[in-house]
């Protein structure tokens, strides 16, 4: 049975009967069967008791929080239970011998510039992702390679500013908090994103904490910042466009009073299911002989990873192939 | 290249049994990196575990190595394992045949017969354990214990491949 992800944007409270979970709220008592739940994203004032939690930990389910403006605050990560002494010394050790972190960096930021190539490209925008990537390979540090993406990201922005229409310009990239509609959504799919890699790592024997491209001290959860850059181009970016030019997401969605610059309540319904539905897209995977999930991609990228460390196959990053 | 905590070799059916079915399995398990947490297979494998035989003692496990699904005591102690399918016939041998080493070798135990049950096909098989079969064993356990200290092995594909829960995780 394929576990779903849930997203609670009202206020409500929690409950644990038994082994089920009740999700209770103005308009009524919604039972949540336990063993359906893969992950839980939670945007509203939320009311939960340590008996829900330890049902969630014995069940392995993380929840992800968002305070009300859509800004990630926290995960619950459960107790972990898939680990692997051997692949914890083997991450490390990719983090201390500079040369090897180096490779997985720039391979982080490769992937991410590829993707972000397809996106232009489907668009056709002509651009210089090309050069970009060659200056990859003449980084010797981390700080390098961060600047090139920078410039990429930038670039990339600036491309995608001339099929906007003008409402929607990205303009500067702006967070925390964002000015304008198209950095709000931007900001609100990157959260969303990363909280769903972290759920993804969860089901892994991968340790979150070390990471390569970012520093581990950047975030809690660094290793979902590195693996988010190769997808936000193909899963948060590409959404973005999508509702933008289909004309699914205007200026009504976003809260007046704050100069458009948060999404409202009907706004982040709407941004949140085609969200899952694109999560839930599969394409065919030729190696594996079968078709996969956008959200199982990620997780293939874990797997890759791991094996990367433990020095059986070389790591290649996720690069869009349709 | 394994860690020292990994040196001491424990070997586990579980192990004796992927020793059959595929190495790179045998060593990724034996690394704790283990995906059968998300598989359907083992998810029925264990229903089927819970399901039958109820009136048995299940659930008895021997110095952290030995889990068989459930013995028999009386004058003759009788070991039982319960598989789902046929298909993997040799690997499920061995995996009994190597409980059966096991409580002869190291707990003394003289009086043994093993059985594997198929309650889906309504079928049951008497294993002995001869002298060949336990040079044979000594033979693998030594085989294990260079594959899970050397680097991990290169998948091969098979048509078992499809129904692993470790698919994804080497042809990704």
């Amino acid at each position: 049975m394929t576990r779903k992800n849930y997203y609670i944007l009202t206020n409500g409270l929690l409950k644990r009967k038994e082994n089920t979970l009740y999700f209770i709220n103005k308009d009524g008592k919604r039972p949540l069967p336990i063993h359906a739940i893969y992950s839980i994203y939670t945007y509203g004032a939320l009311s939960i008791s340590s008996q829900v939690v330890n049902l969630l930990s014995k069940e392995g389910i993380p929840i992800h929080f968002f305070n009300r403006y859509g800004f990630y605050t926290g995960s619950f990560y459960p107790r972990e239970t898939l680990l692997s002494g051997d692949l914890l010394i083997k991450q490390v050790e990719h983090f201390i011998d500079n040369e090897k972190r180096l490779k997985l960096a720039s391979d982080f930021v490769k992937g991410a510039i590829s993707n972000m190539k397809r996106v232009l490209s489907y668009y056709n925008l002509d651009n210089n992702m090309d050069a970009l990537l060659e200056n990859l390979n003449s980084c010797d540090k981390i700080t390098e390679i961060m600047n090139v993406e920078g410039r990429a990201r930038a670039d990339y922005y600036r491309l995608l500013d001339k099929i906007l229409p003008k409402d929607f310009r990205i303009g500067q990239r702006t967070r925390r908090p964002p000015k304008n509609m198209t950095n709000a959504l931007i900001s609100f799919g990157n959260s969303l994103l990363y909280s769903t890699i972290i759920s993804e790592i969860y089901n892994t024997q991968l340790n979150p904490t070390i990471s390569y491209l970012h520093e581990p001290f950047e975030r809690r959860y660094s290793l979902a910042l590195d693996i988010s850059e190769l997808f936000k181009p193909i899963i948060i970016d590409r959404l973005i466009l999508y509702l933008i030019k289909k004309n699914m997401i205007d200026k009504t969605d976003f809260e007046k009073d704050l100069n458009y610059s948060l999404l409202n309540e009907n706004g982040k319904r709407k941004f949140i299911a085609e969200y899952d539905k694109r999560l839930k897209k599969t394409i065919k995977h030729r190696k594996i002989g079968r078709k996969v999930s956008y959200k199982r991609l990620i997780r293939l990228e874990c797997y890759k990873l791991i094996k990367h460390v433990l020095g059986k196959e070389q790591y290649k990053p996720f690069i869009s192939w349709w | 290249m394994i860690s020292e905590a990994e040196k001491k070799l424990l070997v586990r059916g579980t192990q004796i049994n992927y020793y059959f079915v595929c190495k790179t399995k045998l060593w990724l398990f034996s690394h704790h990196i283990q995906m059968e947490q998300e598989s359907d297979a083992v998810e029925l494998g264990k229903l089927i575990h819970d399901d039958t035989y109820k009136r048995e003692e299940k659930g008895l496990i021997l110095d952290d190595l030995i889990s068989a699904d459930f013995m028999r005591k009386g004058k003759v102690l009788e070991v039982h394992e319960v598989k789902k399918s046929n298909k993997m016939e040799e690997a499920h041998l061995f995996q009994l045949l190597y409980y059966l080493y096991y409580l002869k070798n190291e707990k003394g135990i003289e009086k043994i017969r093993g059985f594997i049950d198929y309650p889906k096909l309504r079928k049951r098989k008497e294993i002995r354990l001869t002298h060949d079969i336990e040079k044979r064993l000594e033979k693998i356990l030594q085989d294990i214990d260079s594959i899970i200290k050397g680097d991990v092995p290169q998948p091969q594909r098979k048509k078992i491949c499809r129904n692993c829960a470790y698919l994804e995780f080497c042809w990704s």
